[in-house]
């Protein structure tokens, strides 16, 4: 079974209730929602990235046969910690894994819908979509959604392996819907501190074990220099054997220079 | 009173000041604020502010010169110091050949003759607004010199650093922009950085990186820095820490422009344009794999 556990209810019914859900409001949005209609402020549009809250951590590196994905344990509502043991990931099927940060709210919403669509379309196909597809299928839902009167403001990291190649893919997304394959990827402020590590010491060729030490170097500089405390990331690592989630020593303590 | 005083004060016999005179010779630079002329305003920061502030503003009358990435560490063999050389005024690229390592005290200005050799003195780095940086790290070079005349000895690190962050203290709230470190290396302290802004803070540390590229240049160089780097080991990680900025930071580029401050003084190791080096990093060191060269 793809789904992880907590996705709770019989998911074909869940599916299908969302799917019909957010169609209508797409019918209903798309009357009177594009930016230039008479009496549409685009103000109004913007207002839910006033709470985003860009100091949640995702970070994704791919190898020669893996992809690693690890996002930052702790669930954020203004000054208070919620949860230090957030999963901030789906697995949308037996070789993808999508980790999310965002609008509280928005992110499992979303995230959930793509898993129930990914494995509604397997199922009526009978086949595994490729990474390449759900990557592609998730902008265009986030396209969609962007130009609708409740944009979902999250941004994702898509990991998995192609079942056909056996290549690994992994997909930087925004809430802007862009899509853009990449070797490493990461959002929020991680993307200013790890992408300078990253341009340094990444190859393509690496091995699972020498990616988990460059996803040691990344957590190190933020222990290090992020004035916030992340409570640590969850990593999962998907190869052509699946996904797995890896224990990760989030302890360990980084002398400052 | 004045005539008491004459009569029980001795004149002027020994070379060396008292402590009296010292604080007066101290006391009789001009107070600051009284030489420049404000806007005819009630509230001059925030007049300034609108003036130029492009986040809230974009369409503001002026644009300062902003945008930078500057490093500089210490090491068991001195310090380096290292910066991009782009200024830039809004979206606007206004140069792409800014020194922005300014020597400070005065056997190390401009005017004084290049020699390959060690030249004493101090490294102050400048980010922020160009003009504030350049205006003040010149009038910190003028008090250096006159402590060097006053006391026949030159100025700590530790003292210099202090002159300027009272000053930017003292001007806190006007609307100065700058972010600066002083190097430099003196028998009292041996190698000594200190980081200064228009806060007022002051800091002394082993390592620093300031303005819009800092967490770009922070995360190549936390990851491979140690007091105990070799002189080449160093110089390659600046430089490589400010290539790391100019690539992924928009308002930093140009050339590296590179010092390292020892014992004897400072010596300079290029002012180099990032293309070919960052071509070269990529294309030797397998580095950048993001970036693809073929078409």
């Amino acid at each position: 079974m793809a789904f992880s556990e907590d996705s709770g209810c019989g998911y074909q019914n869940f599916n299908f209730f969302l799917a019909e859900k957010k169609s209508a409001k797409a019918v209903a949005d798309s009357a009177c929602s594009w930016p230039g209609a008479p009496g549409v402020k685009l103000t109004a549009r913007r207002s839910s990235l006033d709470h985003y809250f860009p100091s949640e951590v995702l970070l994704g590196i791919a190898g020669k046969d893996f992809v690693i994905l690890a996002a930052s344990k702790a669930a954020m509502r203004g000054p208070t910690v919620l949860k230090a043991e957030d999963d901030k990931t789906r697995q949308l099927n037996k070789n993808t894994v999508m980790a999310f940060s965002g609008e509280s709210g928005d992110t499992v919403q979303f995230a959930e819908y793509i898993q129930a669509n990914a494995a509604l379309y397997s199922m009526r196909n009978d086949t595994e979509l490729s990474p390449a597809a759900v990557a592609n299928f998730v902008r265009g839902e986030l396209a969609r959604s962007l130009r609708s009167r409740s944009p979902y403001t999250v941004n994702l990291l898509l990991g998995g392996i192609d079942p056909v190649s056996e290549k690994p893919h992994l997909y930087w997304i925004d809430y802007l819907a862009s899509l853009a394959p990449l070797p490493y990827a990461a959002h929020g402020y991680a993307q200013y501190y790890c992408l300078s590590i990253l341009d340094k010491h990444h190859n393509p060729n690496i091995s699972l074990e020498e990616g988990l030490k460059l996803l040691g170097l990344c957590t190190d500089e933020l222990k290090r220099r992020l004035p916030i405390d992340y409570k640590g990331v969850l990593v999962k690592v998907i190869t052509k054997d699946g996904v797995q989630e890896i224990p990760f020593d989030n302890d360990k303590i980084v002398r400052s220079a | 009173m004045d005539k008491l005083v004459a009569q029980y004060s001795r004149p002027h016999q020994n070379e060396m000041y008292s402590e009296q005179e010292q604080q007066d010779l101290t006391a009789s630079v001009p107070p600051l604020s009284l030489k420049f002329s404000l806007p005819p305003v009630d509230n001059h920061s925030a007049f300034l502010r609108a003036m130029t502030d492009d986040h809230s503003n974009p369409s503001c009358p002026i644009k300062l010169a902003h945008g930078t990435t500057t490093l500089a560490f210490r090491f068991q063999g001195g310090i380096i110091v290292c910066t991009d050389s782009r200024a830039t005024a809004g979206n606007w690229i206004a140069s792409q050949t800014v020194k922005k390592v300014i020597p400070v005290s005065r056997l190390s200005r401009g005017e004084d003759k290049k020699t390959d050799k060690p030249t004493p003195g101090l490294l102050g780095t400048m980010a922020g607004g160009a003009a504030d940086c350049q205006y003040w790290l010149r009038y910190l070079s003028q008090q250096c010199t006159l402590h060097e005349i006053r006391h026949k000895r030159r100025i700590t690190v530790a003292a210099a650093s202090k002159i300027l962050a009272n000053l930017t203290y003292a001007y806190k709230g006007y609307g100065l922009s700058m972010g600066t470190m002083l190097a430099g290396m003196t028998p009292q302290e041996g190698p000594a950085l200190y980081y200064i802004d228009s806060d007022g803070t002051r800091l002394p540390g082993n390592l620093f990186c300031v303005g819009s590229g800092q967490t770009f240049a922070y995360g190549v160089l936390d990851a491979e820095y140690k007091y105990d780097l070799t002189e080449e080991e160093a110089l390659n990680l600046g430089r490589r820490a400010i290539l790391a900025a100019m690539h992924r930071d928009a308002y930093s580029g140009g050339f590296i422009n590179l010092y390292h401050v020892k014992e004897e003084g400072w010596v300079h190791h290029g002012f180099d344009d990032m293309n070919p080096i960052f071509w070269k990093t990529k294309l030797e060191k397998g580095e950048f794999s993001n970036v693809t060269s073929a078409l």
